[in-house]
């Protein structure tokens, strides 16, 4: 479904993205892990065009994506939840939801609000207030619910649980249970390594700007040089 | 004797909120300042006056070419001196160099047309005057005035609360790159908040030069300077606060000559928008939440 060959991009003269190539199969949870600054934010902004790579080609369902704008990609069903969330603080709710539909020309986006509204309840309770009054579980909630609007077939997670309280990083990590069951392909990044590992079935272990290290999931759990890393005693 | 102090003030207010309207629409959007803005409404107000004195059109007619010449004009500098410079990713000083550069080939431009001294509208729109209590008197004019401003500030209202297109313009204006990820397109809503911001410019540019009968390449000078002491005054970014601190300094600057005296005018008015900023430095509707990312 998402495929990149030897992606190389810069942040002004700084090399983040050092070529790298990863897949991401349709109907798939994989997931990207690796240290602070070693370019997991880089990699998921060069998919979704906000910045264009230098070098290497991204293929989306086989056609090639390179350098097309943000929201070119937005419209050919891939959506990112960015680090942060970076939802509309100013805006009510409501209208942040509707502008998670704004690629959409269809009539069922009503339609679709009522059903985001009805899985995240606390939504519905506060449609009408400034995002920026929710709390930080709430935000990502409807920074989740703003990126289904898009209907996206591909969703770019950017570190889901960050900030997040215990109970709502369990509930981030079972809707992407629950995304995937619908059939949404997801890419995730987390600092949250041992959860994502359990998630997603192929995993890639990002270093200054490189891909380290990948594999099945479940193996990378038990590689030793993972559990050193990322992973801590626990493990 | 208060109350036709209101009705002026209220009038010479209504233009200045137009003005600063503008000014705070491309803030808020595309985070510059527009120096040309002034001049693209002295193109404006010109527009207008040849469009009253070539066909002798009413004036909401006037007003409506005015706003589609100087959206025009609005759209060419966004297209040649800011888009190009946002490509570049240069620093937010660049389109403010850009914009005055364009500002002073408006100016020199108009000076070349219509010369340096200041043109007059044809008699037919001389003001009319109506009684209003006896003692107050409002001129056709300044109910033009006053019905076109506030028409105009709605609908700007009602666009940016209601439609797609006033959505995506809040979007871009919190986060480009958030609404980019929406599958906004961030460049063509940037270049429609300077039309719109423009076609504002524009019309307050003709209403104003009704207003003193008076059209000159050098009439957006003073209402530059002032539009961008109201949106510094309003909260940058606030259209509410542009049109609270237009009416604020219109309503200063008439008490001011009423009862200082008319030389007196622009200090009192400069001292009253300092006063605001001093209790309240982010301005009267000012945000301190900047923009992220
Ligand atoms: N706006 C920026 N300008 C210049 N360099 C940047 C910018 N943002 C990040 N970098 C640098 O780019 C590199 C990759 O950063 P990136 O944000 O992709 O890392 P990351 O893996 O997402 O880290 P984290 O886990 O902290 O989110 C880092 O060296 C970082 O310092
Ligand atoms: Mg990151």
């Amino acid at each position: 479904m998402l495929e990149l060959i030897d992606v190389e991009s810069y942040y002004g003269n700084i090399r983040v993205l050092k070529g790298i190539s990863l897949r991401v199969p349709a109907g798939a949870v994989v997931t990207l892990i690796g240290a602070n600054g070693a370019g997991k934010t880089a990699a998921l902004r060069a998919i979704a065009g906000a910045v264009k790579p230098r070098s290497g080609k991204i293929l989306f369902e086989g056609r090639d994506i390179t350098g097309l704008p943000l929201h070119a990609i937005t419209r050919m069903g891939i959506t990112m939840i960015p680090e942060g969330r970076a939802i509309f603080r100013r805006m009510s709710v409501e209208e942040n939801l509707e502008m998670g539909a704004y690629s959409r020309r269809d009539r069922e986006i009503a339609r679709d609000i009522a059903m985001i509204m009805e899985r995240f309840p606390i939504l519905k309770e506060r449609r009408a207030q400034p995002a920026g009054n929710l709390s930080g579980g709430e935000q990502q909630m409807l920074a989740i619910g703003r990126a289904l609007m898009a209907r996206p077939r591909l969703l770019l997670l950017d570190e889901p649980s960050m900030g997040l309280a215990p109970q709502a990083v369990a509930e981030v990590f079972h809707i992407i249970r629950e995304l995937n069951k619908q059939g949404v392909s997801i890419l995730l990044v987390e600092q949250n390594a041992r959860q994502a590992l359990k998630v997603s079935s192929f995993g890639y272990v990002m270093e200054t700007g490189r891909i380290a290290l990948s594999g099945e999931s479940a193996k990378l759990e038990r590689d030793s040089r993972v559990v050193a890393a990322y992973l801590g005693k626990r493990a | 004797m208060f109350w036709q102090q209101v009705i002026n003030g209220l009038t010479a207010g209504a233009t200045y909120a137009l003005v600063a309207a503008g000014y705070t629409l491309v803030f808020g959007v595309l985070e510059i300042i527009n120096m040309a803005h002034a001049e693209i409404f002295m193109i404006g107000a010109f527009i207008g006056l040849l469009l009253v004195t070539g066909t002798g059109c009413p004036v909401w007619a006037a007003v409506a070419g005015a706003m589609a010449g100087a959206g025009l004009l609005g759209w060419a500098l966004e297209r040649l001196a800011l888009r190009p410079l946002r490509k570049q990713g240069v620093s937010h000083l660049a389109p403010l160099i850009s914009t005055i550069g364009v500002s002073i080939f408006l100016m020199s431009l108009a000076m070349k047309i219509f010369g340096p001294q200041s043109v007059r509208f044809p008699a037919s729109v001389e003001p009319r005057f109506f009684n209003l209590f006896g003692t107050v008197n409002i001129s056709l004019l300044q109910i033009v005035i006053l019905g076109i401003s506030l028409a105009l500030v709605v609908a700007l209202k009602v666009l940016l609360a209601r439609t797609r297109l006033g959505k995506a313009l809040r979007a871009v204006a919190e986060n480009p790159e958030a609404a980019g990820l929406m599958g906004v397109n961030v460049n063509s809503v940037m270049a429609a908040a300077v039309v719109m911001a423009s076609a504002l410019g524009g019309a307050a540019g003709v209403l104003v030069g009704l207003q003193f009968n008076a059209v000159s390449p050098t009439m957006g000078i003073a209402y530059g300077l002032k539009g961008l002491a109201i949106i510094i005054v309003g909260g940058m970014g606030s259209v509410a606060g542009a049109v609270a601190g237009g009416l604020l300094l219109g309503a200063a600057e008439v008490l001011a000559i009423a009862y200082i005296g008319s030389s007196y005018r622009d200090a009192v008015a400069f001292i009253i928008l300092i006063a605001v900023l001093l209790i309240k430095p982010s301005g009267i509707f000012g945000k301190l939440e900047g923009r992220k990312g």
